[in-house]
């Protein structure tokens, strides 16, 4: 059967990007956008999301979106905001969306910049929990006992000994009037936090699990899957918290064991050959029963 | 109806950005620069600019705000020293390579370490490279003029490259000196609002900032060098058109000080060539054929001007204020490097002078100049640049 | 063709760069099982799967076969077949 093709004209985010089988970040960026709508500008830092969509001359970008370096996407942005307003273009929303590696860590300094200043811009961190773009580095969002290449598991390690930077909670030490977190296992929830974080003014904070096939080393079509898995462990919290207060989580209907999350991904494998691996998967069970505790995440 | 009033350089600046009319101001602080943003800062506090101040946590948001702000289709300008602008380089190089044409005041300050906050020139040096346009002013009076044309010369269609008016920290930021303002009208005739091709727009959505891969990357950076290769006669033009607005002789990449018939050729830049004229004065006096090129417009390199300036001298006597450890003083691999292959160049003889704010006097030019006639004189073929004023005793 | 001044580019351009032979297994929609949810279409990280009078179809000019689609289609109407077979 032959039928007339229909260009996807509706999609801000179109096909032809580079970002690998199942990537959960491309998932992302597509309804990240459906969400916020085409009158936005769009900043990234450099990482997975900017390479895949930056090819010269091959971009899926409908929106006006730019990549300046690695550690500046919030001051970026805070200029852009600066000239809309300059201009009086006050209709126009600046979005910026980066990796963990460009907001937790090297970007750091300046998001919490752009941020004390109130600069009205959406913030959107894509966190993949550790450097991808530059083959899976450790990076202050990896989580606790995962291997990366800088932080391998070995005779003498269990892969990453720190917790992950609680930067939710930072970012909205600032005062921020809108922060959440969001999974792209959970699309419909994803738009509605972007959709709510638009109708703010000032700085917001949203960020995003994007599970990564390619380095957490899971097959490519359990993408949804393993996000499923983290948020319904309690690993992955999903909440919105409204000017300092917590004012909605998102209920865990079946909580399942921290293994079933852990054993479908190789940056963890280490931790199912030894007896002290059995003893940080403990641990990181532990972690996940203080956030079910903290934000109340089983429904009662 | 001249307006001449007696002001601080950094205060002459700061009225210069404002004829300018900028919509994004971008500020963080450092000597000696600090006075440029505080008194914009003033002048939007006072609703005598209207333009958006983003006061950022460091000088590398300063560079990125002016990125965005640009990139949005803003004119924007921030300033910087020393310390300030080797941590904006990795920014300033991103926004040559987009062609984002904004304007940024270097305050020249040495370099850590030992920390010193006086004068040399190896923070802009440093930057050379970058894909800004650069200029080297003399005076307070030439700060202000070349500030004017900044803009212009940043927004040609044809360059579309950040440009950076390096000036001497404190001798010329915190100096008071005699200043003549052109007036608002003829500024704003002269600079047309920023009306750049591309700009971040909904309304036509563009891809800025591209990854670019070994098939065309060398023609990218190709394409910055040719912006400042062949925007020359476009500078020139604009110089030119400042010169008729200002009255002054802003003309030229380079200007030349009793060069006609000079056997020898100081290259100086900055704000010592003043001290440079009065000491030539006094050797021409004494009967010595001694002159003065002073390079305006560093980036793009004004090699062709230079040539036709010097090329009947024996010797140049390069006063750099900058040095690449390990070779030579940056003018002097410059000039070396225009000048070497071409039949009768005159030799080239590299000082390295005032490094950290050591006192350049009419005494230290009139040794240099000796020095370099010495040397001509006995066509010593020097290895190392010569450091002048240099106690090498207690150098261990 | 001449480079554009700064690398920039037009936005949507992506759609002549094919992504469809990356693919290593093909995911096929069995019209008479799918129900029209429309889950295949959300979830498809290389938006590659559109509606098209009344049905939804999957563009193999970009499809890179992740088998998401497949995996989460509820009534299972998606069947993940090796590729060129
Ligand atoms: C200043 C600087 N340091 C390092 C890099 C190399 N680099 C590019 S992307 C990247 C990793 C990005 O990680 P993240 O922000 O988490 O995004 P991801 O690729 O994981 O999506 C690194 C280390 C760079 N481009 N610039
Ligand atoms: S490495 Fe991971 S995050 Fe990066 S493009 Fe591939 S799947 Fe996406
Ligand atoms: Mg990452």
């Amino acid at each position: 059967m032959t039928v007339k093709k229909e260009t996807p004209k509706e999609s801000l985010f179109v096909s032809g990007h580079r970002a690998c089988h199942g990537c959960g970040m491309a998932l992302g960026a597509r309804h990240i956008l459906e969400a916020t709508g085409d009158d936005v500008i769009v900043v990234s830092p450099t990482g997975c999301l900017e390479t895949f969509t930056s090819p010269y001359g091959f971009s899926p970008w409908r929106v006006p979106w730019i990549h300046h370096v690695f550690e500046n996407a919030p001051a970026v942005a805070s200029g852009v905001v600066a000239a809309l307003r300059a201009q009086g273009r006050d209709h126009t929303r600046v979005v910026a969306i980066g990796g963990d590696g460009g907001t937790f860590d090297i970007g750091f300094g300046a998001l919490s910049g752009m941020l004390e200043r109130g600069d009205d811009v959406l913030y959107i961190c894509v966190d993949n929990g550790a450097y991808m773009n530059t083959g899976g580095q450790r990076s202050a969002a990896t989580p606790p006992w995962a291997a990366t290449t800088t932080a391998p598991a070995g005779r003498q390690s269990m892969g990453k000994a720190e917790m992950k930077k609680d930067l939710p909670e930072i970012v909205a030490a600032h005062g921020i009037p809108y922060v959440a977190t969001a999974s792209i296992a959970y699309l419909g929830d994803l738009k509605k936090k972007v959709k709510k974080a638009m109708t703010f003014h000032g700085p917001r904070y949203i960020q995003i699990d994007t599970p990564c096939p390619s380095v957490w080393s899971f097959p490519s079509h359990l993408t949804l899957e393993i996000g499923r898995l983290g948020v319904n462990s309690g690993l992955v919290p999903l909440f919105e918290k409204e000017n300092g207060t917590i004012t909605a989580t998102r209920k865990i209907k079946r909580k399942v064991p921290v293994s079933d999350y852990l054993d479908k991904q190789k940056r963890y494998r280490h931790l199912f050959d030894s007896e002290q691996g059995q003893f940080e998967i403990e641990k990181i069970q532990a972690l996940a029963d203080t956030n079910i505790e903290k934000y109340g995440l089983l429904s009662v | 109806m001249d307006d001449i009033r007696v002001v601080e350089g950094s205060e002459a600046v700061a009225l210069a950005i404002k004829a300018c009319r900028p919509h994004v101001i971008s500020a963080f602080p450092i000597s000696p620069q600090t006075h440029i943003v505080e008194g914009l800062a003033k002048m939007v506090a006072d609703g005598d600019i209207d333009a958006e101040y983003v006061r950022v946590e460091s000088e590398f948001s300063a560079a990125s705000v002016l990125a965005g702000a640009s990139a949005a289709g803003s004119r924007s300008y921030t300033a910087s020293s020393s310390q300030g602008l080797l941590l904006m380089t990795e920014v300033l190089y991103a926004s040559a390579g987009m062609r984002l044409p904004f304007v940024m005041t270097g305050v020249n300050r040495s370099i850590s370490a030992p920390i010193n906050i006086q004068v040399d020139h190896q923070d802009s040096m440093s930057l050379r490279d970058a894909g800004l346009i650069q200029f080297y002013v003399e005076s307070v009076q030439e700060a202000y003029d070349m500030h004017l044309a900044a803009f212009k010369i940043a927004e040609d269609p044809n360059i579309m490259l950040p440009v950076m008016v390096c000036m001497d920290g404190w001798v010329l930021t915190h100096s008071y000196e005699r200043v003549q303002f052109v007036d608002q009208q003829a500024v704003d005739d002269f600079l047309p609002p920023f009306a750049p091709e591309h700009y971040l727009d909904p309304a036509a959505p563009k891809t800025w900032g591209s990854y670019a891969e070994s098939d065309v990357m060398m023609e990218f950076k190709y394409a910055i060098h040719k912006a400042m290769t062949d925007g020359k006669p476009r500078i020139r033009e604009i110089l030119r058109e400042l010169s008729a607005m200002t009255g002054r002789d802003n003309n030229g990449l380079i200007e030349t000080y009793r060069t006609d018939g000079a056997d020898i050729i100081l290259v100086a830049l900055g704000s010592v060539t003043g001290t440079v004229k009065d000491a030539i004065d006094e050797l021409r006096d004494a009967g010595r054929k001694v002159g003065l090129l002073k390079i305006r417009c560093y980036r793009p390199f004004p090699h062709e001007e230079i040539w036709q300036a010097v090329k009947d001298a024996n010797v140049i006597a390069v006063m750099d204020a900058s040095f690449s450890m390990g070779s030579e003083g940056s003018i002097g691999l410059d000039l070396k490097a225009k000048l070497f292959g071409r039949p009768q160049a005159p030799m080239v003889v590299d000082f390295v002078a005032g490094l950290g704010g050591r006192e350049i006097n009419a005494r230290t030019i009139r040794r240099l100049v000796v020095r370099a006639e010495e040397i001509h004189r006995l066509g010593l073929v020097l290895p190392e640049a010569q450091w002048v004023n240099l106690d090498a005793s207690i150098v261990s | 063709m001449k480079l554009t001044k700064g690398a920039v580019v037009e936005g949507g351009t992506s759609l002549n760069y094919k992504t469809g032979n990356w693919r290593d297994q093909r995911p096929e929609i069995d019209q008479k099982v799918c129900n029209q949810c429309g889950k295949c279409k959300d979830v498809c990280p290389d938006d590659a799967v559109h509606r098209n009078n009344e049905l939804y179809e999957i563009d193999y000019d970009f499809c890179k076969g992740c088998g998401i689609c497949a995996y989460e289609c509820k009534p299972e109407a998606i069947k993940l077949l090796p590729e060129g077979k």
